[in-house]
């Protein structure tokens, strides 16, 4: 048996599906490189929403901007970009659970088992939003973003709890996990998916970033690491030691 | 209908370490060989690009590189009274996908077991009596460590482990674990340097009475060349190994140290993103066939071969077994069946001590480069006055600092808010955690087995898993927790948090892609679903290589093991069975 044989007997479906790495592919004799054939992410600019509605933008920026404050060791969430963070996440295959098991039965599970809901993640952020601010208003009258940053907390921390229900298929204090984890992928990530900005979560812990090789500073022990972050788009924060 | 495809000598199910190891040693004897694997081509130049693979986004969290639950799941439970519920994404462990398979994106921490632990049964028995293992299902490996020694020493030279021996040839060497079994030679390459973590560990581990080592590595300090020929680079500590490729040629894996030599091999042919469905048996069940297997278009083939090599991650290898019939499936109520049974996985637990005054730069780092105290693994301490068996090897290896996942807080601290950002920003730099990676040993409800109502993309069930902490594994991790906490104390941080082990095992937060088990090696074909040579029982010319094999997990991770297994398994066809096709290399 060979390789030509086998391109024999599957030539039509290798010319149908030549181009692109997610096809069937036979390989001997060689390393099969190409030169640019790699996948370089598509960094996200901002403008523009893709997933949210002007509603959920404007309860979005209110949220992100208490779970990450502005305060002398960063802007906000908000000014971080990690709202637009979320909204390319939300609509593209995170949002869509594309690389989850969505088979049914949907059946309520073991905590053990984790989340067995049916929807997707941009489902929960839609239900969630409704739910949450029809919720708001019920209680307090007023919608979230007008309410002090005190009483902004004081609500975020019943969600967190379940306290504060959610009408619906979306559970509080899930939801809120959801909304706290995503966020801080979008502040702590790098700027190339549109949080992040400018390095503020990297500047503020001291984290290097995208930097590949620390073989300098091994042995420098107890002693901070002399260089500025830098990100996989290239940007570079340079700073003086001491 | 399938389309029949010309017979091949071999086939092997899946390409990674075990595959291409296996196909590169069977290759130099001449045979026409075919690997089959599902996900895609992979090398580092294209795919580990280093102008984009420090993306802990795209590849830490939304695990680019790994197999997703779309693609295939697996249910869960932790007994068999409740109903398995699918893991609808992959939490506690992140099985590989595409070449190079788990081996792409492990940490390299690369271990030999030790030698009691080969003949656990044997040794615990003798030493404690048959009453301690009560609740236990320990078995023999039906090999010895001396007699894997060879093949862990190839599997180390082809990997270009750092590190130091601790034993050669029963000599205790300064610097190494003094705890190790005997070994031919060292490493061959030199342990790395340590970062400010590792080298305050050892310090505190020396003055509560331990001995610390350097954790052997996949990690290059120097570069070098493997016995294939093939050049590899020296680690960078850039804190990108697990779950990342290497950008930088210094981790070992398929694509650094087999595939540069095996895919020029004109014997060989690589099948990608073709997904084996089933092993074809003959009429009478107890030939393989071949594989049928579905390529991207949907459309089915037939690949006719005189051996099947099984080497997918450890639970396809069972799930393929299973949905094959291949071997009695195992019964918890009767514990009659091979396939399936001796599930085990790994018994984790952490300490974080937390600092006023320090700068430990976390980011500085790589998946194995740090220190280990073996002084509690395995049976190298006498267990005649504790109520367990088992241990784990107490490991100082801070694999990162990115900061998506790695943002320690003291206790109490809030998870948003201004408090939490003080205390995010403070505690990054001058807090460090280290593990207690515990054995995880069989007992007779935990197991691998077909689920009765979820189903792949194809129809056919998923693979089920039922599993929880035995109770010997949860009092043996308590006792390890304890002295990871005498080291931590010796640090004199301002707090000391542990994170214990407790029942029951949750699918949700990541702990170890360790799993082993489900087609175990053994002497006893009631009690194992393979011979000491990796050979199916009941259909000879199958042999399932990897970490289904072992027939409990030590408190190590596996990966040394597993590539020893495949030099193992390969010196056996290549020696014993290609001269007598067919036939069982044990009687």
């Amino acid at each position: 048996m060979n390789r030509r044989a086998f391109l024999t007997t599957t030539a039509v479906g290798l010319v149908a599906l030549a181009a692109g790495s997610a096809s069937a592919r036979s390989i001997s004799g060689r390393l099969p490189w190409t030169a640019f054939a790699g996948e370089p992410p598509t960094p996200v600019t901002p403008g523009g929403w893709h997933f949210f509605n002007p509603r959920e933008v404007v309860l979005m920026e209110a949220i992100v901007d208490r779970l990450i404050p502005a305060d002398d060791l960063s802007v906000g969430g908000r000014d971080a970009g990690c709202v637009v963070f979320l909204d390319r996440q939300l609509a593209g295959p995170f949002g869509g659970a594309a690389r989850a098991y969505m088979q049914g039965p949907f059946q309520e599970g073991l905590k053990t088992q984790g989340y067995q809901g049916s929807l997707t993640p941009s489902g929960r952020y839609r239900a969630g939003l409704a739910a949450f601010d029809k919720a708001v208003n019920d209680k307090l009258g007023a919608r979230f973003e007008t309410l002090s940053a005190d009483q902004q907390d004081a609500v975020l921390t019943d969600l967190e709890s379940g306290k504060l229900t959610l009408a619906g298929k979306v559970e509080a204090s899930q939801f809120f996990a959801l909304v706290l984890e995503n966020t801080m992928e979008g502040f702590f990530g790098d700027p190339v998916h549109g949080g992040n900005r400018d390095m503020a979560s990297w500047k503020m812990i001291g984290f290097p970033g995208a930097r590949y090789d620390y073989r300098d500073w091994v042995d420098q022990h107890d002693k901070p690491y002399p260089r500025g972050p830098v990100s996989i788009l290239g940007n570079i924060v340079e700073q003086q030691a001491g | 209908m399938s389309t029949i495809l010309p017979k091949k000598d071999v086939v092997i199910i899946g390409f990674g370490w075990t595959g291409s190891i296996l196909a590169n040693e069977l290759a130099d004897e001449g045979l026409d060989i075919v690997a089959i694997e599902r996900g895609p081509w992979r090398d580092t130049a294209t795919d580990f690009n280093i102008g984009y693979m420090q993306d802990e986004l795209r590849f830490a969290i939304r695990k680019d590189l790994f197999l997703h639950a779309s693609n295939e799941a697996m249910t869960m439970r932790n007994t068999a009274a409740e109903t398995a519920l699918p893991m609808r994404r992959y939490g506690s462990f992140l099985p590989g996908n595409g070449v190079g398979g788990a081996g792409v994106h492990w940490n390299g921490q690369t271990w030999r077991f030790y030698d009691s632990d080969f003949e656990l049964k044997s040794h615990l028995t003798g030493r404690y009596g048959a009453e301690r293992l009560s609740e236990l299902q320990v078995e023999d490996w039906g090999v010895t460590g001396r007699e894997m020694e060879a093949s862990y020493d190839r599997f180390e030279q082809l990997a270009g482990i750092s590190g130091k021996a601790g034993n050669i040839d029963g000599r205790i060497e300064d610097g190494g674990n003094p705890f190790e079994s005997p070994r031919s030679r060292d490493y061959p390459l030199p342990p790395n340097r340590m970062p400010y973590g590792p080298a305050l560990f050892a310090d505190a581990a020396r003055s509560v009475g331990y001995h610390p080592f350097p954790t052997p590595a996949a990690n290059l300090s120097q570069s070098y060349v493997n016995p294939l020929g093939v050049a590899m680079g020296q680690c960078s500590y850039c804190g990108f190994c697990e779950r990342f490729g290497c950008a930088n040629y210094s981790k070992s894996s398929p694509q650094t140290c087999v595939l540069p030599v095996l895919m020029r091999k004109p014997n060989f042919e690589l099948r990608t993103n073709s997904d084996v469905r089933k092993i074809e048996l003959s009429k009478d069940g107890k030939t393989a066939r071949g594989v049928t297997y579905v390529d991207t278009s949907g459309r089915e083939f037939f690949q006719p071969a005189e051996l099947v090599l099984v080497c997918a991650y450890a639970l396809h290898n069972v799930r393929m077994m299973l949905l094959s019939g291949i071997g009695t499936p195992y019964d918890p109520a009767t514990g009659e069946g091979v396939t399936g049974r001796n599930y085990c996985y790994q018994t984790n637990s952490g300490v974080t001590v937390f600092f006023d005054d320090k700068t430990f730069n976390p980011f500085i780092a790589a998946g194995a480069i740090g220190q280990t105290v073996d002084d509690f693994n395995g049976d190298s301490f006498d267990h005649g006055s504790v109520d367990f068996v088992g241990g784990g090897g107490i490991n100082c290896v801070p694999t990162s600092g990115r900061p998506i996942q790695h943002r320690p807080v003291p206790p109490g601290t809030p998870k948003w808010g201004s408090a939490w950002k003080k205390a995010t920003a403070k505690a990054y730099q001058s807090t460090l955690s280290f593990g207690v990676q515990g054995s995880s040993y069989a007992a007779r409800g935990n197991y691998l087995s077909l689920d009765p109502t979820y189903t792949d993309r194809y129809g056919a069930p998923l693979l089920r898993v039922t599993f929880d902490f035995p109770d010997n594994d949860i009092r043996m991790s308590h006792y390890l927790s304890d002295r990871a906490r005498e080291i931590a104390e010796a640090m004199n941080g301002t707090h000391v948090v542990e994170s214990r082990r407790d029942k029951s095992w949750n699918s949700v937060p990541y702990q170890s892609t360790h799993n082993t088990g489900g087609a175990i090696m053994g002497s006893d074909p009631k009690r194992s679903a393979l011979n000491r040579y990796l050979q199916s029982w009941d259909v000879p010319n199958v042999f399932v290589v990897g970490a289904s094999a072992f027939p409990q997990n030590a408190g190590k991770n596996p990966t040394g093991t597993v590539g020893a297994l495949a030099y193992w398994a390969a010196d056996a066809i290549r020696e014993q069975y290609l001269r007598n096709p067919g036939r069982g290399l044990v009687g």
